[in-house]
């Protein structure tokens, strides 16, 4: 059954795939390509490419269209459940455990305990995102659009969802 | 629980997943300047927790931040529609830029229009870095500051230990070890 499967390929790939994107792909990939065959490699590859220039999480717009090609809306839809469905019930019951005791003084002092962690993760993060801009569109350019973003968002105070659309124009006619 | 605040609650995640270029995490820091400083739908300390919950579980962090920050604000129901909510247009934007347009050349104008964003969401991630950074000094004192950003630093970069584990252990860490007097969180 269709349905069954694209809800298992994608509920599968997400829970053993920690670590967003990248852990998840090649897990994808094996059951897409190679297992299912619902996709030749080619056209997988290139789903990916698009999706990867597309916002929001990679995980689950290729659930998404792998399932609109293989059952429509439907199979779109059971296969983003599958995608985000079991992490999502795990989420819900930490956070219900948690917010049950959040007047315990344990609890209270768990934000202050893993801020230094966060503050790394971030920094892991903004490195990760420098060297992918690097990889695209190398040193110049990179340094250059972070410090126009700063100054515009962190000095002028303008709105960063309208500096976005600025860079998506200007990299859009540059770097097209 | 409002409408008008469900319906806040939608537009404001709807808003962050659209704008977030460059993979699943780009949504944090437009979830953040969003929800917690524009809305002020849920607190810093919320955000904080359940981005540090979001992580140490398997599966896309943009869902995660989406449903958690839906069920503080609005139960159940939030949890639903502020999924939705991240999910749904890009998921969209997928099928129907696959399904229109065939060859794969077309799309050299939405790869390169990526490509500028990534340094707008650099320097938004950096400067988050740097908050959650002014906050730990916040709250933590000087030697527990230091011991914990090393400790976090060393086994991710050195280590490459997964941040889900730093964290769990954090986590674990804050629930089992015993309280002292004068320990309480301001």
């Amino acid at each position: 059954m269709i349905y069954w499967q694209l809800f298992l390929v994608f509920a599968y790939s997400n829970l053993i795939g920690f670590g967003g994107g990248p852990a998840i792909i090649p897990i994808i990939h094996h059951d897409v390509v190679e297992k299912y065959e619902w996709m030749s490699d080619q056209h997988f590859s290139e789903s990916l490419a698009l999706g990867n220039a597309l916002p929001g999480p990679i995980a689950t717009k290729m659930a998404a269209y792998v399932g609109y090609e293989q059952a429509g809306i439907i199979g779109a839809t059971v296969a983003v459940i599958g995608a985000i469905g079991p992490t999502m019930l795990m989420m819900f019951l930490l956070v219900s455990i948690i917010m049950k005791y959040k007047h315990h003084t344990r609890v209270q002092r768990l934000t202050a305990f893993v801020l230094p962690a966060v503050t790394i993760l971030m920094l892991q993060l903004t490195w990760q995102f420098f060297s992918s801009s690097y990889e695209g569109i190398g040193l110049f350019w990179t340094i250059g659009f972070c410090m126009a973003s700063y100054v515009m968002m962190e000095i002028w105070k303008v709105q960063p969802m309208i500096v976005i659309v600025l860079a998506l124009l200007a990299g859009g006619f540059l770097f097209a | 629980m409002d409408q008008k605040k469900q319906w806040q609650l939608f537009l404001s995640i709807f808003k962050a997943g659209f704008f977030a270029f460059g993979g699943g995490p780009a949504i944090i820091p437009f979830l953040q300047k969003e929800v917690v400083e524009r809305k002020k739908l849920v607190t810093e300390e919320e955000f904080t927790t359940g981005l540090s919950l979001a992580n140490t579980l398997p599966g896309p962090i943009a869902t995660k931040m989406g449903g958690y920050i839906g069920y503080r604000v609005g139960g159940v129901f939030g949890l639903i529609s502020a999924t939705v909510a991240t999910v749904l247009p890009s998921a969209f934007l997928m099928i129907f830029l696959l399904t229109t347009l065939n060859k794969y050349t077309k799309f050299d104008f939405v790869q390169g229009m990526t490509k500028g964003v990534l340094p707008v969401v650099t320097v938004m991630m950096f400067v988050m870095m740097l908050d959650f950074f002014k906050k730990s000094k916040k709250k933590l004192s000087v030697s527990t500051l230091v011991i914990l950003l090393s400790a976090s630093g060393i086994a991710l970069f050195l280590f490459h230990v997964h941040p889900g584990i730093i964290i769990s252990v954090l986590l674990l860490l804050a629930l089992l070890l015993p309280v002292k007097k004068g320990d309480n969180v301001q």
